[in-house]
C-alpha cells in the first residue's frame, strides 16, 4: 500500500487544504477495509484518547455509564471504520479493537 | 468481571482482546489511572513482541517499584518485580546467567534514574545486553507526586510546591555518555513509532535504551493545571519535534516546552559477554571455553 491510497482516503474527509490533491488513477481497483470495532465495555476508564485520535472520528463517548462509573465509547459510524487500529495500539486498558471485516462482495467475486 | 457477563451487558457478542495471550488477565483492569500513558507503552511493547515473532519463553521483563513497576505482574512472561531501583542488577544477572535470553527492565523514571542510577551507568558503561524502556511521567507517582530527578525547572510537586528549582536528568545524553548502543525516545502518542523502537530495541546486541514520554494525569497534570492526560497527548502532538540523530546534549526537557523525539544513537559495540570472552581468551589460550556459545 502507498501514500496515494492514504491520499485518497484524505480526499473523503473533506479536510482544508486536500481538496486539490490529484485523483489516485487506481482509486477503483483499491478497496479500502473496513473494521467491525470490539468495545469491552466493562474494561474501559473512558480516557478518550480513541474518541481524540480516531482518524475517521467513528466514536464517541457514550452518555452512559458503565459499572466503574466511567463513560465508554460507542461507534456512532462504524460503517467509516478503516480498520487502522490507531485506538487498539492507543488504548491504554486493552479495551478496544478492531477485526477486520470481510467484505460480502469480494466473496462473491472469489467465488465467480 | 468475566467477558460472559459483559456479553449479557451490551447483547453483542465479544471477541477476546488480540493482546490476552500476553497479558495476565486475572490482574486486568490494571491500576492505572484514566489518561495514563503506561498501558500505551504495554500495548506498544506486546505488539513489537508479536511482531517479531519470537519465543514467548525466551523474553524475561523485570520491574522495579512505581507505576511502571507494575509491568512486570501484568505481562505473561517471565518477569519479576524486584525491590525499588534494583531492576537493572537483577536483569543482569539473568542476562549473563542466560545469554540467549532476551530481557527486558521495565520501569520509571523514578526506579530506573534516581535511586537506580548508579546501576543504570554501570550497566550501560559495561554494555550488558539487556533492554531499558524507561516510562518517564516527570514525578514520582506512586508515592504521591514528589519531586523526581527528571521533574523539569519550574514543575510543581507535592515536595516543591513552589516550582522546582532543580536540573533535570536529560536521560538520551545519560544513556548515550555511559555507553549506550541504541537511545531513542518517543512520546505515549508515537504510538506506532515506540513500537518499531521497541523492535529494534529487542533486536539490539548491547545495552539499548528507550525513554518513553506519558502523561500523568492524576499528579503531573493536576499539580501543574495542565488539564488531563488527554490534554497531555494532545501537548505531545503539537510539541514534538521529531528529529534523528539529533545531538543527546540538545535533547533537554523543559517545562511544557517542544520535546525532541526520535533515534539518537544507533551503533554497535562488542557486548559485555564478548568482552569477557575476549579477555579470557587471551590471558588462557584455547584452554578457555568459550561462555554463551552451547545451549543451556
Amino acid at each position: 500500500m502507498d501514500s496515494r491510497v492514504i491520499n485518497s482516503r484524505a480526499t473523503t474527509t473533506g479536510r482544508v487544504g486536500m481538496k486539490f490533491w490529484r485523483r489516485p488513477l487506481d482509486t477503483d481497483k483499491i478497496k479500502i477495509p473496513h473494521g467491525e470495532l470490539h468495545i469491552i465495555w466493562e474494561r474501559c476508564k473512558g480516557c478518550g484518547f480513541c474518541v481524540e485520535y480516531c482518524p475517521k472520528e467513528v466514536l464517541e463517548l457514550s452518555t452512559e455509564f458503565n459499572a466503574k462509573g466511567y463513560h465508554p465509547p460507542v461507534a456512532v459510524k462504524e460503517e467509516e471504520c478503516i480498520n487502522c487500529g490507531l485506538c487498539e495500539e492507543l488504548c491504554p486498558e486493552f479495551a478496544i479493537f478492531p477485526v477486520l471485516k470481510e467484505e460480502p462482495e469480494e466473496a462473491e467475486e472469489v467465488k465467480k | 468481571m468475566s467477558t460472559v457477563e459483559i456479553v449479557e451487558v451490551r447483547g453483542k457478542v465479544e471477541k477476546e482482546h488480540p493482546m490476552e495471550k500476553l497479558l495476565r488477565m486475572d490482574r486486568i483492569p490494571h491500576i492505572w489511572c484514566p489518561t495514563c500513558g503506561i498501558g500505551t507503552a504495554v500495548k506498544a511493547f506486546a505488539t513489537a513482541l508479536e511482531q517479531l515473532e519470537i519465543d514467548y519463553n525466551n523474553v524475561a521483563v523485570v520491574s522495579g517499584i512505581g507505576c511502571t513497576g507494575r509491568v512486570a505482574g501484568y505481562m505473561k512472561l517471565d518477569s519479576f518485580h524486584t525491590t525499588h531501583g534494583r531492576a537493572v542488577p537483577f536483569a543482569v544477572g539473568l542476562a549473563i546467567a542466560k545469554p540467549k535470553m532476551k530481557v527486558v527492565v521495565f520501569s520509571g523514571d523514578g526506579d530506573l534514574i534516581s535511586i537506580g542510577g548508579n546501576h543504570f551507568i554501570h550497566t550501560a558503561r559495561r554494555n550488558v545486553d539487556i533492554t531499558v524502556i524507561c516510562v518517564n511521567n516527570f514525578i514520582y507517582a506512586m508515592t504521591g507526586g514528589q519531586v523526581a530527578p527528571t521533574t523539569p525547572i519550574l514543575a510543581n510537586s507535592s515536595t516543591t510546591p513552589y516550582g522546582t528549582f532543580e536540573y533535570p536528568f536529560n536521560l538520551p545524553l545519560l544513556a548515550a555518555s555511559s555507553g549506550a548502543v541504541y537511545v531513542a525516545r518517543w512520546t505515549a502518542l508515537h504510538v506506532r513509532r515506540l513500537t518499531n523502537a521497541f523492535a529494534e530495541a529487542l533486536q539490539k546486541r548491547g545495552f539499548s535504551f528507550v525513554e518513553v514520554i506519558a502523561p500523568c494525569s492524576t499528579l503531573y497534570a493536576r499539580r501543574n493545571k495542565l488539564g488531563d492526560g488527554l490534554n497531555l497527548m494532545k501537548f505531545y502532538h503539537d510539541n514534538s519535534i521529531i528529529k534523528h540523530g539529533a545531538d543527546p546534549r540538545e535533547v533537554d526537557i523543559g517545562f511544557q516546552e517542544k520535546i525532541v523525539v526520535g533515534k539518537f544513537v544507533d551503533i554497535e559495540k562488542p557486548t559485555y559477554l564478548d568482552c569477557l570472552n575476549d579477555g579470557y581468551k587471551r590471558v588462557f589460550g584455547d584452554a578457555y571455553k568459550v561462555y554463551g556459545e552451547e545451549d543451556e
